[in-house]
């Protein structure tokens, strides 16, 4: 990251791109203790199948933390002021997944400190969109 | 599946408040969860380098606050929602201040909204959720969508 500058991103410009390996049952399992969220359609696959699903999915929440951290890769972490993720669709198991971001708006306020809208998605490795989102970055002056 | 309907008498319906305190094991776990590869998620010498005080919480961590607790579907409970029936549609923060390792945390949580969409064939549940540290300083608000399937 030693070429990365944050502080010259334009619109248009996008953020470094953050590849993720395969979605698999243990990093779901992980995520249960990890997180406390312990909904079994997470784990359970009898129970998946029971909620009229094919097999487990991926928790949201899961999916939006690997979306954090392109954010937290790209900008200080206390830049962060707003982040939002719509859940499109359902993250399965052996998604490989992409987490991108453009910019789309860059203003000063009246401190004159920086704010940059990022639109953010998650796709998977066929294209498949996961999670569209939105995050608002403040740079000081 | 039988429809389910949601009593929208419960729109603005507030829960006790929960104390929760930032542990350094919890955060080290969400971090390797989630995969976190910056030092200063992890390592307490690094945040230190990088000007925090202590580990900072990466900015999903706050789920953590509501899930463990011993119900943290309560508010499903209330609705008659079974766990296997919902959906997470949507989830927003908004960061007032850093959460670090070591602070102490009280969430303050309503039903903020029951809403339909497609004349009713898709029903939304909203959760409200602000935190303040042990100062008394708000350092984040999260909102939860959930649909019911």
């Amino acid at each position: 990251m030693t070429s990365w500058d944050y502080l010259r991103l334009e619109i248009g410009d996008a953020i470094p791109t953050l590849e993720l390996n395969k979605i698999s049952r243990s990093s779901l399992a992980l995520y249960s203790d990890a997180s406390g969220d312990y909904n079994p359609i997470h784990t359970d696959i009898e129970f998946a199948k029971k909620s009229g699903l094919p097999d487990v999915i991926a928790h949201g929440m899961l999916v939006m933390s690997y979306l954090g951290r392109a954010l937290t890769n790209a900008f200080p972490h206390t830049s962060l002021t707003n982040f939002s993720s719509q859940f499109v669709s359902m993250t399965q198991i052996n998604d490989r997944l992409f987490c991108s971001g453009k910019i789309t708006k860059k203003e000063k306020d009246s401190n004159n400190d920086t704010i940059l809208t990022i639109s953010l998605r998650v796709l998977n490795k066929s294209g498949e969109k996961r999670i569209t989102g939105k995050a608002t970055i403040l740079i000081k002056s | 599946m039988k429809k389910i309907i949601l009593d929208r008498d419960f729109i603005g319906k507030q829960y006790p408040t929960i104390t929760f305190d930032v542990e350094l094991q919890t955060v080290l776990l969400f971090a390797k969860a989630t995969g976190q590869d910056d030092p200063i998620y992890f390592d307490n010498e690094a945040a230190k380098e990088s000007g925090f005080p202590a580990i900072p919480a990466p900015p999903t961590f706050l789920i953590v606050v509501a899930m463990k607790q011993d119900n943290p579907y309560l508010y499903l409970t209330d609705l008659n929602v079974p766990i296997g029936r919902i959906l997470h549609a949507k989830e927003e923060y908004n960061y007032f201040n850093p959460i670090y390792v070591g602070d102490q945390l009280h969430m303050d949580s309503k039903i903020d909204n029951i809403f339909d969409k497609k004349n009713g064939a898709l029903q939304f549940i909203s959760f409200l959720s602000i935190y303040t540290n042990q100062n008394n300083t708000k350092v984040a608000e999260s909102i939860s969508t959930l649909v019911v399937r």
